[in-house]
């Protein structure tokens, strides 16, 4: 190998921030074994925001688990900036930050006290990494002295991320920090992980809402304990396979049912006010054949648009098949 | 009853509800139609649970009027328990009892005879493809099998009003949009649907959506008609131009 081949090579393997090769976990004995992350394997570049989207049961929470060094694979390995899994856990503890599902904060403790005991049990302060959480923290200081417990669900998840944040770590892992949230908060706590990400730390983020997927950099699409697509959202959009188009002629379920027994139809499902449906590109289709179809049936101002694949309609797909 | 109202599953008038010197609910006053959808949506903290509590006869409100299914808020609290069903993400099915003992135990509770508790038993499990599942503990059923026999729990006993509080958080797309099915046809046998969710796409579904910001009902309309007057491209953008002004989160 030539020293230029070398140093691209050794290039190219630091921008590797975690590595995952064929990690398994199963629980529960004999009869009743749950198969929770099945033979799981993919890389986060460093610097980027990586989904798990996937519904409850996906494998999600088993995976952060095992990759903050909580909860030992049956199978597999993984490591995080080239320190391994298992037997590098003690310095891997010190470079993530960590914020579970369930609020993890000491609720008999402030907000000011919660910071600082984080803080102090990674051996710094909080004035040393203070710049890091300061858009965060400045929305929660006027409560500094409120109890964790006697927080808003917004202002806890904003103080949790703090706590997560406080060591200043080069990778961050949130466990559905969105989940039970509104939208509007939805979107701020995002807006807040875009600003993380300009300081340079990679980002796991699990979450069951689709519309999240798309302001990450790239994600693994989960069901049962497998990933079946990993990707950019734009590519897992633009390689949708089939035709996509959006229907829409009065009442949904109403037309719903209808397309139900359109003779080209793969697949119809409510999305919002539109129905989808899906046609198979081998297909010989046109628009015109839906609308004549739905007119016969009786309806009215029958309008059909082609459209981009969602996240949504691509995860809808795999799980159909 | 007068004939008017025989149409009418919930009636509020300036519903309040105020904790100490904080108002929870501010004076909140809708009418919620026989077997209609309605989608009750607002921010965390918004005032949505405690207004919940008030219609499902858990809570007494410091003022206003409302009735929910005939039945006064403040004196018939015990008959509105009756006629009404409910079912959260949070709570719904005893995980350690089985799937036939937990049709039994929420049959048995609201009072349905056992003769006609085991046909309804039975055909409900036939309905939902669960007969060979009957005798496993519920811990042991995946969350979507979860979500449709609490729901099918919640009406089990052919309440008037069901009211549904995030029934489909954490739930894959597919298993979503097949509850949604579950409660067409419910709507369609005349039972009413009083749902909150955080799935913006779901509100598109309901035949009309109140969005509550810091206590006060501060839109209410069909999805068409909501985003004609916010001049909004989906019920997502209605929502962020409402809520995105409030003062408060939970």
């Amino acid at each position: 190998m030539t020293s230029v081949v070398k140093k691209l090579f050794s290039k190219n393997k630091k921008m590797k921030s975690i590595i995952v090769q064929n990690l398994t976990k199963t629980y529960g004995k004999k009869e009743e074994k749950v198969l929770a992350v099945d033979h799981v394997s993919f890389e986060v570049n460093q610097g980027e925001i990586f989904g798990l989207i996937g519904p409850d049961g996906a494998g999600k929470t088993s995976i952060f688990r095992m990759l903050t060094t909580v909860l030992l694979p049956d199978s597999g390995s993984a490591s995080i900036e080239d320190l391994d899994m298992v037997k590098d856990y003690k310095k891997i503890r010190k470079i993530l930050g960590y914020m579970p599902g369930r609020f993890s904060l000491y609720q008999d403790l402030t907000i000011e006290e919660n910071l600082e005991f984080f803080a102090s049990v990674f051996n710094t302060t909080v004035a040393e990494n203070y710049d890091l959480i300061k858009d965060i923290y400045i929305q929660i200081e006027p409560f500094k002295d409120r109890r964790a417990e006697k927080l808003s669900g917004g202002m806890k998840q904003k103080l949790a991320l703090c706590c997560a944040l406080i060591h200043k770590p080069k990778v961050l892992f949130l466990d559905e920090p969105t989940t039970g949230v509104d939208p509007v908060s939805r979107k701020e706590f995002w807006e807040m992980l875009q600003r993380l990400k300009k300081q340079g730390i990679t980002m796991v983020v699990a979450t069951p809402y689709m519309d999240e997927a798309a302001l990450c950099d790239r994600i693994a699409l989960m069901q049962e304990g497998k990933i079946l697509s990993i990707d950019t959202p734009e590519n897992i959009s633009n390689s949708y396979p089939d035709f996509l188009f959006e229907v829409k002629a009065g009442k949904t379920s109403k037309v719903l049912r209808a397309l139900e027994n359109f003779e080209q139809k793969k697949n119809v499902y409510a999305y919002g006010e539109y129905v989808h449906l899906t046609i198979d590109k081998n297909e010989n289709f046109s628009e015109l054949k839906v609308v004549e179809y739905l007119e016969k049936e009786g309806f009215e101002n029958v309008e059909i648009n082609p459209i981009k694949a969602s996240i949504e309609d691509s995860f809808i797909r795999l799980l159909s098949h | 009853m007068n004939i008017e109202n025989q149409n009418i599953a919930i009636k509020a008038e300036n519903i309040t509800k105020v904790f100490g010197d904080f108002t929870a609910v501010d004076h909140i006053s809708f009418e919620v139609k026989k077997g209609e959808i309605f989608g009750f949506l607002g921010a965390n903290g918004a005032g949505k649970t405690t207004a919940m509590r008030m219609f499902s006869g858990l809570s007494i409100p410091s003022s206003g009027t409302a009735t929910v299914a005939g039945f006064d808020v403040y004196k018939e609290t015990e008959k509105i328990k009756k006629n009404i069903g409910y079912m959260s993400q949070k709570f719904s099915l005893y995980n350690n009892l089985t799937v036939k003992e937990n049709l039994n135990f929420f049959g048995g509770i609201y009072g349905i005879p056992r003769k006609n508790l085991k046909i309804k038993r039975d055909d409900l499990l036939k309905k939902l493809g669960l007969e060979e599942e009957k005798n496993k503990l519920v811990s042991q059923l995946p969350l979507g099998w979860k979500q449709k026999l609490a729901f099918s729990v919640a009406i089990f006993h052919e309440p008037e009003i069901v009211f549904l509080d995030e029934p489909t958080g954490g739930v894959d797309p597919v298993t979503r949009r097949q509850f949604w099915n579950m409660i067409y046809e419910a709507s369609d046998r005349g039972i009413t649907i009083f749902v909150t969710t955080h799935y913006m796409d779901e509100a598109e579904y309901c035949d009309r959506v109140s969005i509550m910001v810091d206590g006060k009902i501060a839109a209410l309309d069909t999805p068409t008609n909501l985003k004609k007057h916010y001049n909004a491209q989906n019920m997502d953008d209605v929502f962020y131009e409402l809520a995105r002004g409030a003062k408060r989160s939970e």
